[in-house]
């Protein structure tokens, strides 16, 4: 398919056109019943198993809205320093199609919940882009169409189609920025960093799995160009089926190329919607419709409007948890990193794993130096995340309070991990199904240090010579015949006791 | 073949039935297998019943009669009493067409809040009664299953939509009904059948199984012979229900202990407003005249009465024609073959689920409904949507301004529930705007919200046919309306010799 399309090089692309991005990203909230009727949200239940003459459409029935979906969007709003609407209502998007039960979807539309806000993404080079929010409204999700027969599993081409309601009025967020301008060569970036910063966001307000993978969190990205330094906004395109970071950043780059070509070519912008193919890579144009849509919205007259006291939205913005910017702010402060060694941590996905192992107990520096070197390694040569190590944080914090009282070296501390991770229990069950103990009896390794000394006699001399170096030898032979399970820093002590007895 | 003992009971007042079930005098397999029979014999004649659930409703009046033996108080004033039902409130597993063919044979797998309100009260649901499509019509002709005929003439209409409900009051087919009103469907074939017909206040009764015409101005309600056995069926089908948002979280207004004190006759000190706009060209002779002579008779029982003008009437037929086919395009858009009903042109391969939809809403709607939807989607659409449907809902504010000023002044409004009697079958099929203004006094309680009654006045002097009074009231104040028909019915029996309804021809009935 890509192969029909003319690209621009993405370099002569940004020499001649400024990009606008437009970002509208639909998240599934995690309530346990649907935005307008009781039933469950359970994603990959048996289809139509989770369905109502509500949720179905049936003629007669009636919604109610869910309260703890507006509480989520409310939230969310207020995440995204929002203004909260003080008086909203619902619409009717008049559309059909056989996912739509009602060939309605119950939306919102000139009186969203939350307008007017922002999110500070944060570049991988550490660089601040702040995306500005237009608005975030309420709505339910459609049901899913399984297209049979056609070869690309899309409508065109299938000989007949199946439908699954069980999505059919799951709540929705939709999330709609105003124009990215000014991000340039960075635009696919920013897109990638926006849609990242919002899934951190939401997971930590708890309120959607934020699984792209699973459809609760989709991403719609608006592209257009408009001649360099220029301010009239050129015609979009809208992409969807974006359903990783990986793909957000490439559909806007490939988009970019292509409307480049069409543009210097002489050509001219469709509006239309796209559909992102995740093998390629490359964007296709949808069905082309000869008139743009008409939704004919109008007041949902079956609902009540919505109207949050501001006694409500005050209590529900003391219920926000720490911002991820916010707390990665913090953290860094509290650790005193350089913004070299933060970028590094979270490129590690260690942040969490590190917090938790201080809130545990354990110091930041020793911490960090766990998780980044001795378990980072471990989880390369595992090829694995570092989170998906089989240790936990209170695990490593209790390996290193071991090591900070002195019952185990480093060493043997590795040797502890190694055996939690190779699922032999608690640290302390390692360290005596192991013996791996500290030797701490004074008399035995004076013994065994008189015995190293008396087996190199020469060793000695030099010692008392003054080449106090030479005393590493002995510790070596010490710390061989107590099988590394004694301090050597005491050892080192002892030989030089012994020698200038 | 006529039955003294069921044509007593048959010709008796729900209130009656009711305390002769509970006192066990009469079971209420008795009541209901009378009033199966007496639709049996007359309903070829009128065609007021699209289903007759027999089977269910001689079951749920043996239920009631087993309770009352087992020596429990009845369920409610109204157990054991049977009821016909408006065929646009589902029914678990019992047909629901809306008087359509695009819901021919679909069976609801849901009770409507109101079904379940009267099968928890122990009345006995003898069937579904026709109406037009989808509710939209005055006459029962857009019906996809016949017309329904007017039991005072059989040449006339029954009024619509509900006019199976109201006409199966009138032919004794059963002492109660429920209809919808949303521009007057209630009403109106209240008033030319010579029964009782209330709209009660928006938001007064669950809509949670109404199948949508409007949603904004559709309301359920009760229909009667009598002022009391309308208020009896009003607080078994009214009050909150958390399936309908709209729904009014508030105790129903005592409307029976209203219309038991009306019966005493006395409205002293009650404030009549009677509406000047509502006069004048359209109306009959004989309903204006049977208009006044009600006033003069509301006088007579004390109550005031003063002129009222409220204005912006006059825009509210504009205005309802714009925002109830606005609301019916969408509501009627879920009716597309894909899940329930009708399908046409499914081959099983040819052509798409788009042209199958297409097909089938060609094929499944009539005419008024077409009508209504390409209205209703022009008036929404981009560029026209302030000019018509913001505007219509300016027009409903102004309605509802005028109301609340009058209703400082008064206690009650009144006025003719429609401007002329019942009208010959066929007269108005092919002239759309001549059916409307059947509407035209019923249209602005609904585009208000508030609640609105009509009650019979007498029989117009020129044609011998029922006449209706609206009584309408302020939001929630229902049970103004109640005290006031219920006098004027009483006085109106004294000076008439008798109800009006036993001047009803007597039908033939088939053997």
């Amino acid at each position: 398919m890509s192969a029909l399309v003319d690209l621009m090089d993405y370099d002569d692309v940004l020499a001649t056109y400024d990009p606008v991005l437009g970002l509208e990203v639909h998240v599934e909230l995690s309530t346990n019943t649907k935005m307008f009727c009781g039933c469950p949200t359970d994603f990959g239940g048996e289809p139509n198993t989770q369905v109502c003459p509500t949720c179905l459409g049936l003629p007669g029935a009636l919604p109610v809205v869910n309260g703890k979906a507006v509480e989520s969007a409310i939230r969310i709003g207020l995440a995204l320093n929002c203004q909260i609407a003080e008086w909203c209502r619902f619409a009717r998007k008049n559309y059909f199609y056989p996912d739509q039960p009602k060939n309605f979807q119950t939306s919102q539309y000139d009186e969203p919940i939350a307008f007017d806000g922002y999110l500070d993404v944060v570049l991988e080079d550490g660089e601040t882009f702040r995306v500005d929010i237009e608005r975030a409204h309420m709505e339910e999700d459609t049901g899913k169409s399984l297209h049979v027969g056609g070869a690309t599993g899309r409508i065109h081409g299938a000989a007949h189609s199946l439908l699954d309601y069980n999505r059919a009025g799951v709540p929705l967020i939709e999330i709609v920025t105003k124009p990215i301008v000014g991000a340039g060569e960075r635009a696919p970036e920013v897109a990638r960093a926006y849609v990242s910063a919002l899934r951190d966001l939401l997971r930590a307000l708890d309120v959607s799995d934020v699984r792209m993978d699973q459809g609760s969190l989709r991403c719609d990205a608006n592209v257009s160009l408009m001649p360099k330094g220029g301010d009239t906004f050129g015609t979009r395109t809208e992409t969807k089926n974006v359903n990783s970071l990986r793909s957000v950043e490439r559909a806007v780059r490939f988009e970019m190329s292509r409307q480049g070509a069409v543009l210097s070519g002489g050509g001219s912008i469709v509006q239309e919607t796209r559909h992102f193919d995740e093998s390629s890579g490359s964007t296709s144009a949808g069905r082309r419709k000869e008139t743009s849509e008409d939704y004919r919205y109008f007041p949902e007259p079956d609902l009540v409007p919505v109207a949050p006291s501001r006694e409500w939205v005050e209590e529900l913005r003391g219920t926000l948890p720490e911002l991820p910017w916010e707390r990665r702010r913090r953290i860094q402060q509290e650790w005193d990193l350089s913004d070299a060694e933060m970028r590094d941590l979270l490129n590690a996905g260690a942040v969490d794993l590190i917090a938790a192992t201080v809130e545990a107990g354990a110091s930041s520096a020793e911490a960090r130096s766990w998780w980044v070197s001795y378990l980072l390694q471990q989880a390369n040569l595992r090829g694995e995340e570092l989170a998906a190590l089989p240790i936990t944080p209170v695990q490593v914090a209790r390996v290193i309070e071991l090591v900070t009282t002195g019952t185990l070296t480093n060493k043997l501390a590795r040797q502890a991990v190694d055996g939690v991770l190779a699922g032999e229990g608690e640290p302390d069950e390692v360290v005596a199904a192991r013996g791996l103990k500290v030797v701490s009896d004074e008399s035995a390794l004076r013994t065994a240090v008189e015995a190293a000394l008396a087996a190199n006699p020469d060793v000695a001399e030099k010692i008392r010579g003054g080449k106090v170096q030479a005393a590493g030898a002995i510790v070596g032979a010490v710390m061989k015949a107590t099988k590394g399970q004694a301090d050597a820093k005491r050892v080192r002590e002892l030989v030089i006791e012994a020698v200038s007895a | 073949m006529s039955n003294p003992v069921s044509d007593e009971i048959t010709r008796s007042t729900a209130a009656e039935l009711a305390e002769r079930i509970h006192r066990r005098e009469v079971s209420a397999v008795e009541v209901t297998q009378a009033h199966l029979d007496r639709i049996a014999g007359v309903d070829p004649e009128i065609n007021a019943f699209l289903h007759v659930d027999g089977t269910g409703a001689l079951a749920a009046a043996e239920a009631v009669d087993a309770a009352l033996a087992s020596g429990e108080a009845p369920a409610s004033p109204l157990a054991g009493v049977p009821l016909a039902l408006k065929d646009i409130l589902t029914t678990k597993g019992v047909p629901t067409t809306c008087g359509s063919r695009m819901l021919e044979g679909w069976l609801p797998p849901y009770d409507a809040t109101v079904t379940r309100r009267l099968r928890e009260a122990g009345v006995v649901v003898l069937g579904k009664t026709n109406m037009d499509e989808f509710a939209m019509g005055s006459s029962t002709e857009n019906s996809a299953y016949g017309v329904t005929r007017n039991p005072w003439d059989r040449d006339r209409i029954p009024g619509g939509s509900g006019g199976g409900s109201s006409a199966s009051l009138a032919a004794f087919e059963a002492p109660l009904a429920i209809g919808t009103d949303t521009g007057g469907s209630i009403r109106q074939p209240g008033a030319v059948t010579g029964t009782v017909g209330v709209k009660p206040t928006y938001g007064g009764v669950s809509r949670y199984g109404l199948v949508a015409f409007s949603s904004s101005l559709d309301q359920a309600g009760p229909c009667a012979r009598t002022v009391l056995d309308a208020a009896l069926l009003h607080e078994v089908i009214g009050g909150h229900d958390p399936l309908d948002s709209t729904s009014i979280d508030a105790p129903v207004p005592p409307v029976v202990a209203a219309a038991r004190q009306g019966a005493s006759g006395d409205l002293t000190g009650v404030r009549v407003g009677v509406v000047t706009q509502f006069a004048g060209e359209g109306y009959q002779p004989g309903v204006l005249r049977s208009f006044d002579a009600a006033v003069q008779l509301l006088a007579e029982l004390g109550a005031e009465i003063v002129e009222v003008s409220c204005p912006h009437f006059d825009y509210a037929m504009g205005a309802y024609y714009l925002i109830a086919p606005s609301e019916c395009s969408s509501n009627l858009a879920r009716f597309d073959a894909m899940r329930y009903g009708l399908r046409v042109g499914d081959d099983g391969a040819r052509l798409s689920a788009e042209e199958v939809m297409s097909l089938t809403r060609e094929a499944g709607f009539g005419p008024e409904v077409k009508r209504r939807i390409m209205i209703g989607t022009h008036a929404l659409s981009s560029g026209y949507y302030d000019a018509y449907y913001g505007q219509a809902q300016k027009v409903r504010t102004l309605i509802a301004r005028d109301f609340a000023a009058a209703y400082e002044k008064v206690d009650v409004l009144v006025s003719p529930t429609t401007p002329t009697t019942a009208f010959r079958i066929g007269e108005r099929v092919d002239d759309p705007l001549a059916m409307y203004l059947a509407d035209l006094c019923t249209i602005p309680a609904n585009l208000a919200g508030n609640a609105a009654m009509s009650v019979p006045s007498g029989l117009s002097d020129e044609d011998g046919l029922p006449v209706g009074l609206q009584v309408m009231a302020p939001a929630q104040a229902d049970d103004r309306m109640y005290r006031v028909s219920a006098a004027f019915e009483v006085a109106r029996d004294a000076a008439q010799g008798g109800p009006l309804i036993h001047r009803v021809p007597d039908l033939a009935v088939t053997a």
